[in-house]
């Protein structure tokens, strides 16, 4: 008996198989690994000549053993100190800057729902709650669409070199994500309980306060707990534009070719983002 | 006491995690305390009139932004090589990971399904074990290690520009979507490759006709999602001198031209938002 599929009809969805647009999308693609290969210089061969490899090589050799002596621990302290302090006060700032955002960009509470029962629907009313709303999520996209680093860049030239330049990108850049994904906590809220408590007569206030927190409050700690465990691993590079932190090190010493420095400070990195990784696990199951 | 069972096993429930809440908030706000302290951040440096003037003379200096032909002409080459850069890594990690993941969970994870026969020499088994361990450590290693550190290592090794950008995005979403992708397969619901097995399929059939079809759909959604990511990453990578929009963006800001950060940064969102589109269309036209 013949096998009555190929590996085409099986491996794709009957959606988008042997249609138009799929032999379409295959040429584009093609296309698109033939111009960028040309755009990116890709030389596979450089990776195995030989200078290439010396340099490897030369790297792997001078990462063992990794820096340990006590005088270069006493130098690294205090960036990674500041790496952990730029993580919480940068997360800290994204809450600040993103929480009144996201009340703004969640349509069950600027216009729709529960809430605005009772509003008069005149067309001033209509205007005055869809645009804070329309703004804000614009406003959000944007600070999320920038990544931090470049952020930080521009934080540097504005504020100087530092742990503060660090602290502002990562608040602004986060701001962004957090602001979003409360949002979407809070538009995905049950509304029923909200409900109940208006048919009591609670005002708005105390509907906020008894219905709308205790549903949200799980997940927004665990986005927050799981941001902050980013922040770290982010605040960790964000020397490497000068904005304070264990990055400066790391990229100097790879710079100077002192690899073994290099590796013993990702390690710390690696260590210091397990710890807060454990510690947000905890939390977690603490809070949520 | 009039208390009822239920009530006081509620209240029981209840107050250590309360008192947990407190403890919590009290050590995290000890934390930040002492952050700002000892961090030497100053409020006042920078809300207070020197930091507003130094930032509004940032931002003074940035307008009006420089949209000349050959700046654009350059923003347009930059932003093509970073989205070749970001496409290409992504791609590279695909293949990696492909190739990684078939060390690491066609040994191990996979036997059960496949129904791997203990009758198997040992050095074999061995050998194997030995395999899946490496691939392992391997995506482990790719993953842990960021990718701006990644480009400095390639920029190492085959010199500055856009091809060491690859490579470094290449490495560090291998490993990234080697797990994704090694979660969706294990997750794959086990009865049709069974079936196939049992009809007497190869181990290679099993896979192509009864494990692939499952997780399609997944595997190229984690793979549209790394792309957004990885949009981002090659717009910074060229900070350390691998290539594309990030370069020219740090040689404008170490050349005082602050005239062309507008349109730099400009450009970056317009790519970032791009991509986000097309993945978004290929997302609902694909999966």
């Amino acid at each position: 008996m013949a096998i009555p599929m190929s590996p085409s009809t099986a491996a794709s969805s009957p959606k988008w198989h042997g249609s138009r647009s799929a032999r379409f999308l295959g040429l584009l693609f093609l296309f698109a690994v033939v111009a960028s290969y040309r755009l990116t210089e890709v030389k596979p061969l450089v990776l195995f000549e030989t200078e290439a490899l010396a340099n490897l090589w030369a790297f792997a050799r001078g990462m063992l053993p990794p820096a340990h002596s006590l005088a270069f621990l006493q130098t690294i302290w205090r960036p990674v100190l500041e790496t952990v302090q730029i993580a919480l006060l940068g997360t800290l700032l994204a809450v600040l800057i993103g929480f009144p955002l996201s009340l703004l960009a969640s349509s069950t509470i600027a216009f729709a729902g529960p809430l605005h029962d009772m509003e008069r629907r005149s067309p001033l009313v209509w205007v005055g709650t869809r645009l804070p709303y329309v703004l804000s999520r614009l406003l959000l996209n944007v600070l999320r669409a920038i990544p931090e680093l470049v952020w930080a860049l521009l934080f540097v030239r504005a504020l100087g070199l530092g742990a503060a330049p660090g602290i502002m990108a990562l608040g602004v850049s986060y701001s962004g994500m957090l602001g979003k994904v409360y949002a979407d906590i809070l538009e995905a809220i049950d509304p029923a309980p909200l409900e109940a408590l208006q048919s009591t007569g609670a005002s708005r206030l105390q509907m906020v306060l008894y219905g709308w927190l205790p549903q949200m409050l799980p997940n927004f700690l665990g986005y927050t707990l799981y941001r902050w465990e980013c922040a770290l691993r982010a605040s960790a590079l964000m020397g490497f534009v000068g904005a304070g932190g264990i990055g400066q090190h790391i990229e100097l010493s790879m710079r100077m070719f002192e690899y073994h420095e290099a590796v013993s400070m990702i390690l710390i990195v690696f260590a210091l983002s397990a710890i807060v990784e454990r510690l947000g696990d905890g939390l977690r199951r603490r809070i949520v | 006491m009039a208390q009822s069972p239920a009530s006081a096993l509620a209240t029981m429930a209840r107050a250590p995690r309360l008192r947990w809440g407190y403890v919590i908030g009290l050590v995290l706000l000890a934390l930040v305390v002492w952050s700002v302290y000892d961090s030497g951040l100053s409020v006042r440096a920078l809300l207070g009139s020197e930091g507003r003037r130094q930032m509004a003379l940032f931002v003074q200096q940035m307008f009006p932004p420089d949209l000349s032909p050959a700046l654009l002409r350059k923003v347009w080459q930059g932003a093509l090589e970073t989205l070749a850069i970001s496409f290409l890594g992504t791609l590279l990690a695909i293949t990696l990971s492909a190739v990684l993941l078939g060390g690491a969970t066609r040994t191990l994870a996979a036997s059960a399904a496949f129904g791997e026969s203990v009758t198997m020499p040992l050095l074999w088994r061995l050998g194997r074990a030995l395999l899946y361990y490496l691939c392992r450590a391997l995506l482990n290693l790719f993953r842990s290690v960021p990718e701006l550190i990644w480009a400095l290592l390639f920029i190492l090794a085959v010199g500055l520009g856009p091809f060491a950008g690859v490579l470094a995005l290449g490495v560090h979403t291998a490993g990234v979507l080697g797990r994704l992708f090694a979660e969706v397969l294990e997750n794959v619901d086990r009865r049709p490759c069974e079936t196939l097995q049992a009809a007497g399929a190869t181990r290679v059939h099993v896979f192509l006709y009864g494990m692939l079809p499952q997780a399609l759909p997944d595997l190229l959604s984690f793979a549209l999602y790394r792309w957004e990511v990885n949009i981002r990453a090659a717009a910074i990578l060229g900070f350390v001198g691998a290539g594309g929009l990030g370069q020219q963006l740090f040689i404008a800001l170490n050349l005082f031209l602050h005239q062309q950060l507008l349109t730099l940064i400009a450009a970056i969102l317009l790519l970032v938002i791009l991509v986000d589109l097309c993945s978004a269309l290929l997302r609902r036209t694909l999966v």
